[in-house]
């Protein structure tokens, strides 16, 4: 017989500690609304990890802006981290958003979530001028191959020869984000799968950790309108084709670095905030720090018609955008009116000069 | 090109009738030269030499959508009345350019002057003309200059010709030349050389033969001269501008690349950081979203474009109307529809721009008549749009924003940047919590906070998708229709804000005349002329701003006769009127066009009225 005292379900709720962060919240302090998407979309997968992330890092939820521009990826950020500015913009331009109040407030951190639509069609002139600036931001597209408040049709990472539900076949080749965004400048670029949980909870960590543009390209189903046999952005087709390059360690700042690694098969990256990426080798040729190992691994292995995914490249030495610009330590938006007008004499001493 | 609105002259009457009479401090100079021959630094200081000698003056670049080689054409008025609009007729033509000079001497009225490059051989074209032909290459050969310099120093050769000729002082010349150059010693003394060898060759060589002349006056004590968008530059800078992204285009690149240069000089620390932020962004689009992200996150955020970054900032405009985020847009206008002419001066993005976006969108405009409002404007747009929560627009042209005028000094600005309705962290915690789009005051103009308000309840999600009082998504067909009737009555708001116009006249004549922006030169002027010519006396409002405040109605009402002069072809001013007006009012009003390009000038409006007057 059981010795264990009698306790109705209530009491013991009560006894039982509330799980906090190293900073006193919990998990509730991060969760936002009720998402209105999809039963199954992946789009919610990827805002419960980014939930979980931000939560185990110990950010303030009310030091972080999310930021987004139109379609149901961009609907997203409403259904994580209430207690965040969120800016829903409009479409394609979430970069320009994203940038000018990064500018106004360079203390604050920044997330968007942007879809393949939203990035690799119309707003792919800003998304990459974003990425040149390495504008210090995590960017997210969560990659459904497909158009899904308009019912369906093909976006620009669609892979050739696949197939919409109605039979129409793709016949032009996908654009991949991750190969353009290390071509142009982006400091932190991999590539997840909404379905796996593990490499993008560590990745998403290490994405908190970095200070610069974080580019993940998660595929993301889109159980509706692109998730049946012919589309190579299913559930299906992901768990069938999914080639990680790496394995994905993280160790935050706040944690011991104990753990012991082989240096022969796995890179060991500082993080900007101190904590520590731990990238294992799986495949042979994983060079996380070059460029052109990168981008040759990124095709081959599409030729294949394998979805790569990892951490495929990191620099943490190039400055972002906010460093390169060397504004005052404070955030612009809020200094005081005696650093941002002028005194009396200085407009006397310009007026003398145009007499 | 013929810059003049005469056809070309018969040559019929004699030069030499003109000797006797005197003509003093009343006169247009028009410089024909080659864009890329580093003519401005002359026309400077021939502009200013005048300005020097204390005589009202005003200096106009007409020049090509080009880099180097087409025809460029500066003129300067001088004039002892205080007329600083363009001035149709030339007196006095500089003809560098052998490309235009016949084009520039046959479109001359009869008595213009004409200082030509000797080798042109213009006096064969005309006898109606006087004419002084200068030897400039060998003058020019004369002074030393380098080879690679003579380009350069042959037009300063010009302007020591024309000082001579016009009876300017040597000494007022020599303290241009030595300010312009203050920082380049040796240049300067280079272009003193170039300029006496002119002015000595005048004295020796040339007979005074035309009747125009420079005299001694006082009307410039204690002014300034300065350019529109440098004024504008001064006035975000003095408005505490933080945030500037912006993409180059003519004619408003120089508003930021001159705020560039005041805000290094002015607003860099002690410890080398700058307490601004100036990025130069792929376009236009990604200069209004970084104004208006910058301008979510609390930031004085501006950026400055022409006609066609208006066009692709129009949905960005309709997010920041609807989703209530203040930033400040400097439009300063050139031709249209398209590309347009570039180089040109309009006011035809006037209706355009009051309602930029789709949707039911209407926008605080800011209509500048002077550099000095200019300045003042970007001051009162950051005010405005901070306490309404909205973007605000400030249409400035090329007429005003690329020339030189006279001006009184800038004031410095008394009152203190007034933020807003903005809420921190203690009063949420006092009033607990907040609802965004709530018309707590009945304003129409609801709380906000900024992104890193630390407190739970500040965040809230910012959209353009159709949202309730507390920026929930919402599709309910009554928190749409009340956000957006919430909004008008901002807009009602706005219109007691705004700059007031500026009444001129008795206010008790029965003609009216209603104009903005850089028609108010010619306007003035025109009023003079309408007075001493057809005797009919004007009252003047000059309107600065849309929403138009309670004046306008009253000015339209107490007057019989209104004309409404603006530089555009569909009279965009009177339509934005008529909407606003009662219909029986609105019939008053009638429309005076200029849209060739060209700065406005007296002459056009006193005729266009006279001629509807005539017919009345």
């Amino acid at each position: 017989m059981s010795t264990t005292p009698i306790t109705t379900p209530a009491a013991s709720a009560a006894v039982k500690p509330v799980k906090t962060n190293h900073i006193g919240l919990q998990i509730l302090d991060y969760r936002g609304s009720k998402s209105t998407l999809c039963a199954g979309c992946g789009h919610n997968s990827v805002s419960e990890r980014i939930t979980e992330a931000f939560f185990d890092m110990g950010i303030q939820p009310e030091r972080v802006m999310k930021m987004s521009g139109i379609g149901c990826s961009s609907k997203s950020p409403a259904y994580f981290m209430s207690r965040s500015f969120s800016f829903n913009g409009v479409h394609g331009r979430m970069p320009a958003v994203a940038t000018g109040a990064l500018l106004a407030n360079k203390t604050m951190r920044s997330i968007g979530l942007s879809g393949d639509g939203d990035t690799a069609s119309i707003g792919m002139g800003q998304f990459i001028h974003l990425l040149r600036r390495n504008v210090p931001m995590i960017y997210i597209v969560e990659d459904n191959g497909v158009y899904g408040l308009t019912k369906g049709q093909f976006s620009a990472t669609a892979d050739l020869g696949s197939r919409l539900k109605n039979g129409v076949v793709n016949e032009l080749p996908a654009i991949d984000i991750c190969a353009l965004a290390i071509q142009i400048g982006a400091t932190f670029v991999g590539r997840s799968f909404s379905g796996d949980k593990k490499q993008l909870s560590a990745m998403l960590k290490a994405a908190v950790a970095h200070k610069g543009t974080v580019l993940l390209d998660v595929i993301s189903p889109c159980v509706t309108f692109n998730d049946h046999e012919g589309s190579t952005k299913s559930y299906k087709y992901m768990q069938a084709h999914e080639e990680e390059v790496g394995e994905v360690g993280f160790v935050p700042h706040f944690e011991d670095l104990t753990i012991d690694y082989d240096h022969d098969t796995t890179t060991d990256v500082a993080l900007h905030d101190g904590s520590h990426m731990r990238l294992r080798k799986i495949h042979a040729a994983y060079a996380p720090t070059d460029k052109v190992q990168a981008l040759k691994l990124l095709m081959e292995t599409h030729a294949k018609g394998e979805v790569l995914t990892g951490v495929f490249y990191v620099d943490t030495t190039r400055p972002d955008f906010s460093t390169l610009l060397n504004t005052v330590d404070e955030p612009l938006a809020t200094l005081p009116e005696s650093r941002t007008r002028p005194s009396r004499e200085v407009l006397a001493e310009i007026m003398a000069d145009h007499v | 090109m013929i810059t003049s609105d005469l056809e070309v002259q018969a040559q019929t009457t004699s030069a030499s009738a003109s000797s006797a009479k005197r003509i003093v401090n009343d006169l247009s100079i028009q410089v024909a030269t080659v864009n890329g021959s580093g003519s401005q630094s002359a026309n400077t200081v021939l502009l200013r030499s005048i300005f020097h000698m204390g005589v009202p003056v005003s200096g106009k670049n007409l020049f090509p959508s080009n880099i180097a080689g087409l025809p460029t054409w500066f003129t300067i008025r001088a004039s002892k009345d205080g007329w600083v609009a363009r001035k149709a007729d030339i007196d006095l033509l500089i003809a560098m350019n052998g490309e235009s000079a016949r084009e520039d001497v046959l479109s001359l009225a009869p008595g213009a002057v004409v200082i030509y490059d000797e080798p042109l051989k213009l006096n064969e074209l005309r006898t109606d003309l006087t004419f002084y032909p200068v030897p400039f290459d060998q003058l020019t050969a004369a002074t030393g200059a380098e080879v690679k310099l003579r380009k350069l120093v042959k037009n300063m050769v010009y302007v020591g010709v024309a000082a001579q000729l016009l009876s300017i002082k040597m000494e007022a010349v020599e303290a241009t030349v030595r300010k312009q150059f203050a920082k380049k010693v040796k240049a300067a003394e280079l272009n003193l050389s170039a300029v006496r060898a002119g002015y000595d060759f005048a004295a020796a060589t040339l007979t005074k033969q035309d009747p125009y002349l420079i005299e001694a006056m006082h009307a410039t004590d204690g002014k300034i001269i300065i350019d529109g968008n440098s004024s504008a530059a001064l006035g975000a800078m003095f408005a505490g501008v933080t945030v500037v992204p912006w993409y180059p285009i003519t004619p408003s690149t120089s508003v930021v690349e001159d705020l560039i240069d005041y805000m290094k000089e002015y607003r860099v620390e002690a410890d080398g950081k700058a307490s601004f932020a100036v990025v130069q962004v792929e376009d236009e689009l990604a200069a209004i979203g970084m104004v208006l992200g910058a301008g979510w996150a609390g930031a004085r955020a501006m950026t400055a474009t022409s006609g066609p970054g208006i066009s692709l900032m129009a949905e960005f405009a309709g997010l920041g109307y609807f989703a209530e985020i203040p930033g400040v847009i400097f439009n300063v206008q050139r031709t249209g529809p398209s590309t347009g002419l570039p180089t040109r001066t309009s006011q035809a993005d006037l209706a355009f721009t009051a309602g930029l976006s789709h949707g039911d969108t209407k926008h605080v405009l800011l209509l500048p008549g002077s550099v000095k409002e200019c300045y003042q404007s970007v001051i009162d747009a950051f005010d405005l749009a901070e306490q309404l929560q909205t973007p605000v627009f400030i249409l400035s042209d090329l007429d005003l924003g690329m020339n030189n005028w006279m001006s009184e000094p800038f004031e410095y600005p008394e009152k203190p940047l007034n933020r807003g309705k903005v809420l921190n962290a203690q009063q949420l915690e006092e009033l607990g919590g907040f609802a965004r789009y709530q018309d707590v005051d009945g304003d129409g103009i609801a709380y906000r906070t900024l992104p890193g308000t630390d407190h739970p309840l500040a965040a809230y999600f910012t959209r353009g998708t159709g949202h309730n009082e507390k920026a929930l998504y919402s599709e309910r067909p009554a928190d749409y229709e009340n956000n957006l009737l919430r909004l008008s009555r901002k807009f009602e708001t706005a219109r007691t804000m705004v700059p007031k116009p500026i009444l001129e006249g008795t206010g008790k004549e029965s003609v009216g005349i209603i104009a903005f922006g850089s028609s108010d030169f010619a306007v003035e002027e025109s009023r003079d002329q309408l007075a001493r010519e057809i005797s009919l006396a004007t009252d003047y409002l000059r309107i600065r701003a849309f929403p138009f405040t309670q004046e306008v109605a009253e000015f339209v009402a107490t007057h019989d006769h209104i004309y409404v002069v603006e530089q555009n072809r569909d009279a965009q001013m009177l339509n934005l009127l008529k909407v606003d007006l009662d219909p029986v009012e609105a019939i008053k009003l009638h429309s005076v066009l200029h849209f060739n390009g060209l700065p406005l000038d007296a002459r056009t409006v006193t005729t266009a009225i006279a001629a509807l007057e005539g017919a009345r």
